[in-house]
């Protein structure tokens, strides 16, 4: 089926010209010198005042590095990054804030125009919002604000820079840095092992609920630099977290680079829940600029009972590389991928997810939507795979994209690999197939075919979106309330 | 950065020992690209699982020792041979007979092809430089496969099937491919299939061998469909429990036309059916299915593409698989969907039953789209037989086993119902009940 008239509004509204991030912010900067060596690694180990043991990690991985290659099993094209022309650490000049008043101006008013509320003050004056979320502002190569920190201190809460954690609690940062993704893990995760310059350390201590959303916030601002910051979070037994990603960049002709890992660790009956709302720069109409957004996520029950959840809502970068999992290796437990990914100018997304079956009982679901306009690529690449002893594992998975335009492409690559009689997987890519019921249900109540299929799709898109805690949800119905009649596998 | 490159595998240098001695043989056809297509798997190597399209399938890993070009059998070998072959038997078909990939022309019906059908063989096509040649290698993206171009340069033997514009021939023809012998070979066939306009034509391919033979055949059938014509296809693979059967189908289809094509795999070791489907017309309709009922250290990977360029293409296909024992079953389909390609409906499906918890099944499904008015869909599922369904049948008395058999015909059947000819879809059902009578 043919896009509906709604659906192609929807989309050129969000069309790529008016990205609304796209200013830059001057202000001075301090940075490593170009290129990557061993000498830069040392360097943005000594500015972190790093340990030594995390500086060997470091420089193991960069030799590792040298001696791999970046991969090209993905479906996206362009233009190879030169590794020794860009900035691996830039930091504003102004030294270390202790408090808001601290901060330069300028990065205020910058996360003031992006909507992020760094002053924990106006949070609480203003109509008071159900939820209060602590923000981590990362801008460039290193966290420039924290918001309430004290109050989650209260809680038992660890929510700061890593690079802080690194000196407050070095035993957790060791103990399970890597230990999701190790630094051998692939080109891009390797290459943020060595040179990751900041990124938000979270623990919740056994039995607590976080009191409120957990946030980061990365911003790109300079040029000629990359972004690489790590992320990691721990789950102890029997809390719950809820943590949201955002991310915008300015608008520049050349691309540059983001490369992170984020690393989520859930143990016996703990639940992670991460949401990202990526709206990087995607290039203009032609394919020029953007950014590059090659992204190692990976979360592991580790716990039995545990849970972990990815939504995402992708409608920025020139390119996506980029596939959130989850390692079931605790019995009963449980991972869910929501994502929608929306493409459009000449931008390429290849996404999607792995969900590794481990452990007895486990369950995964995935739920993907892509839609793809203008002359972009939109891929979902997934895996499912349920191990020997794996018994009972259970994995339902749809993926569905939209065509809009005859200049654009959608892609599905699931890969599929049971090696349990036990294990039940369903993999479907039909909108058709998902809901016979209700849409009989709707059509008796006098609603055409399409009508009916739009209200279920799109009440399940609402569903996924629901997820996402208020404060994104809003962006994020925005950029993706579209109806999803006339999908193709 | 470091480059990693293979080093060559002894059966890739003892390929290209017998290519270089194969060569003087081959004398002087140019209609076949051997050379070219031997540089082309020089290239390659025996794909490994690095190679994507051979992820599960590991060429490189399973052919260890190359086995020679197997030599023309005596009259007396073939007819020995072929008297064991009972795959399509009680058909009433002409008979292409190939005993370890030599076409044997006494036990074949060359003297009784039906009316509007021309057969000929492979080398006396080339010798005389049959115009139907030119329709070699239909499939563009077949020729970028190492396996089917491996069956290009050492192309031994085959035949080239000519069915005339509006011809609907009553019989089949049968294409009987019978292994022998106690010595290690391997086999490059090639069968060439051209249906002129408005004609309808069937086809039965049978491949058996005894089991313990270590075999290699690689078999490739070219087929080109004209328009309006219908071409309908059932091949069963019975090969020796020792064999590494490759093999090749290239489909290309013209406007309106209509292509059926079944695949029963029960033999060989390891088996791998590359199916390429061309869609170069508008408005056609293809059906490819597909059934493989496996046992211990069994191996069968199905890997399809059909490529979708023209306006308006239906395409079903379905794949079932039975797993038992320790056995792997290997699906990997691709649906291309061309920009031209509006209007295309396909839907392609793999299902699985794991009879063990040895058993693995391993999925890969994918679309590729690029015209955004289409309906295009597919699904897998793997899983043990239902209990609910086990319990229904044995709370009326009958035995787990029989239940489970029942269960499990039942889901294999739909696969192969599809098949027209009457004597092949009961020839495939009679192949089903034995292998599940074999397994008790």
């Amino acid at each position: 089926m043919p896009a509906v008239q709604e659906t192609i509004d929807r989309v050129r509204s969000i069309d790529l010209d008016q990205y609304k991030y796209g200013f830059e912010t001057t202000i001075e900067m301090e940075k490593s010198e170009k290129g990557i060596s061993e000498d830069v690694v040392r360097f943005i180990s000594a500015k972190k005042n790093e340990p030594a043991w995390l500086l060997e990690w470091r420089l193991d991985a960069y030799r590792r590095w040298l001696t791999m290659q970046e991969p090209e099993w993905a479906r996206v094209s362009y233009d190879k990054v030169n590794y020794n022309d860009i900035y691996y650490y830039a930091a504003p000049k102004r030294p270390a804030a202790m408090s808001l008043d601290e901060i330069d101006p300028e990065i205020l008013k910058t996360y003031e125009k992006l909507g992020i509320p760094l002053r924990e003050v106006e949070v609480l004056e203003g109509i008071a919002p159900e939820r209060r979320v602590a923000v981590d502002a990362v801008f460039d190569s290193v966290s420039v604000a924290t918001t309430f920190k004290k109050e989650l201190s209260k809680a038992g809460v660890i929510f700061m820079p890593i690079s802080e954690a690194v000196q407050e609690y070095p035993e957790l940062v060791q103990k399970y840095l890597g230990s999701v993704v190790p630094a051998t893990d692939n080109f891009f995760a390797t290459l943020n092992s060595a040179v990751f310059s900041d990124g938000s350390f979270v623990y919740i201590p056994p039995g607590v609920r976080c009191p409120m959303e957990l946030s980061t916030y990365f911003r790109i601002n300079e040029r000629d630099t990359g972004q690489f910051e790590r992320t990691l979070i721990i789950a102890d037994k029997g809390s719950y977290v809820s943590y949201l990603e955002g991310c915008t960049a300015p608008k520049r002709d050349d691309n540059q680079l983001h490369a992170a890992v984020v690393e989520l660790v859930a143990l016996d009956d703990a639940e992670i829940k991460y949401s990202t709302v990526q709206n990087w720069y995607p290039g203009d109409n032609d394919g020029k600029g953007g950014i590059y957004n090659f992204v190692t996520k990976r979360g592991d029950c580790r716990g039995a009972r545990s849970k972990i959840s990815w939504t995402q809502v992708e409608t920025g970068s020139a390119i996506t590389w980029k596939y959130p999992s989850c390692i079931l290796r605790g019995d009963d437990s449980r991972g869910e991928f929501y994502s929608i990914a929306v493409s459009n100018g000449m931008q390429q997304v290849d996404s999607g997810t792995k969900m590794i079956h481990l452990g007895k009982n486990t369950t995964s679901r995935i739920i993907s939507k892509g839609i793809s306009a203008g002359r972009s690529q939109n891929t979902y690449r997934g895996l499912v795979s349920a191990h020997r002893k794996a018994s009972n594992a259970r994995n339902f998975t749809n993926c569905d994209s939209l065509l809009i335009g005859d200049q654009c492409g959608a892609h599905t690559v699931p890969y599929i690999e049971s090696k349990n009689a036990s294990a039940v997987f369903e993999h479907e890519a039909t909108t058709s197939k998902i809901s016979e019921d209700q849409k009989f249900y709707c059509q008796q109540r006098g609603l055409s075919e399409e009508e009916a299929t739009a209200l279920i799709v799109n009440g399940f898109v609402r569903d996924v979106l629901q997820q996402l805690p208020m404060e994104f949800a809003v962006e994020a119905q925005k950029l993706i309330s579209i109806s999803l009649e006339g999908s193709v596998g | 950065m470091a480059d990693v490159t293979n080093l060559r595998s002894p059966a890739e240098a003892g390929l290209s020992k017998l290519f270089e001695t194969a060569r003087r043989s081959f004398a002087s056809d140019t209609t076949i690209a051997r050379e070219e297509a031997f540089r082309f798997f020089e290239a390659t190597g025996l794909p490994s699982r690095r190679v994507e399209a051979f992820k599960y399938t590991d060429l490189r890993a399973a052919i260890t020792d190359v086995a020679p070009p197997a030599e023309a059998p005596s009259l007396d070998a073939a007819r020995a041979a072929v008297a064991r072959a009972v795959g399509f038997d009680g058909i009433e078909a002409a008979r292409l007979t190939f005993v370890n990939g030599h076409l044997v022309r006494e036990l074949s019906d060359l003297a009784a092809i039906p009316d509007g059908v021309r057969v000929t063989p492979l080398n006396e096509a080339l010798t005389n430089g049959d115009v139907v040649l030119a329709q070699l290698a239909p499939v563009p993206q077949a020729r970028e496969n190492p396996v089917y171009q491996l069956n290009t340069a050492f192309l031994a033997d085959g035949a080239v099937i000519s069915v005339a514009a509006g011809a609907k021939p009553a019989r089949p023809i049968h294409l009987r491919f019978v292994g022998s012998g106690d010595a290690p070979f391997s086999t490059a066939t090639r069968v060439l299939v051209q249906l002129g306009e408005g004609a309808e034509f069937s086809l039965l391919e049978s491949h058996e061998g005894p089991d313990q033979l270590t075999c290699q055949p690689n078999d490739a059938l070219d087929v080109v469909v004209g328009p309006q014509a219908v071409f309908r296809h059932t091949r069963l693979n019975k090969e020796g429990d020792a064999t590494i059967a490759l093999s090749t189908l290239s489909l290309k289809v013209d406007t309106e036309a209509q292509v059926e094509t079944v695949n029963l795999v029960t033999g060989a070791v390891l088996s791998r059916h590359q199916i390429y489907v061309h869609v170069a017309g508008d408005d056609t309709n293809v059906v490819v299915n597909g059934a493989a009922m496996l046992r211990n250290g069994q191996l069968a990977d199905s890997t399809l593409l059909a490529d979708h360029a023209a306006v308006g293409g239906v395409g079903r296909e379905q794949f079932k698989w039975i797993i038992d024992g320790d056995a792997t079953g290997v699906f990997q389909g691709k649906i291309i969907v061309r920009q031209v390609a509006q209007k295309t409906d396909g839907k392609m499906k793999s299902d699985c039953l794991l009879l063990t918890d040895e058993g693995q099944m391993m999925n890969k499904p994918e679309l590729e789209i690029f015209a955004d008015d289409v309906a295009c869909g597919h699904g897998a599922t793997c899983g043990a037989p239902d209990p609910d369904l086990l319990f229904y049948l044995m709370a009326r008395g009958l035995p787990r086993a029989i239940a489970e058999s029942l269960l499990v015909q039942a889901f294999v059947g739909e696969a192969v119902e599809s098949v027209t000819h009457e004597g092949a879809r009961a020839a495939l059902i009679g192949e089903i009940e034995a292998w599940l009578r074999a397994r008790g």
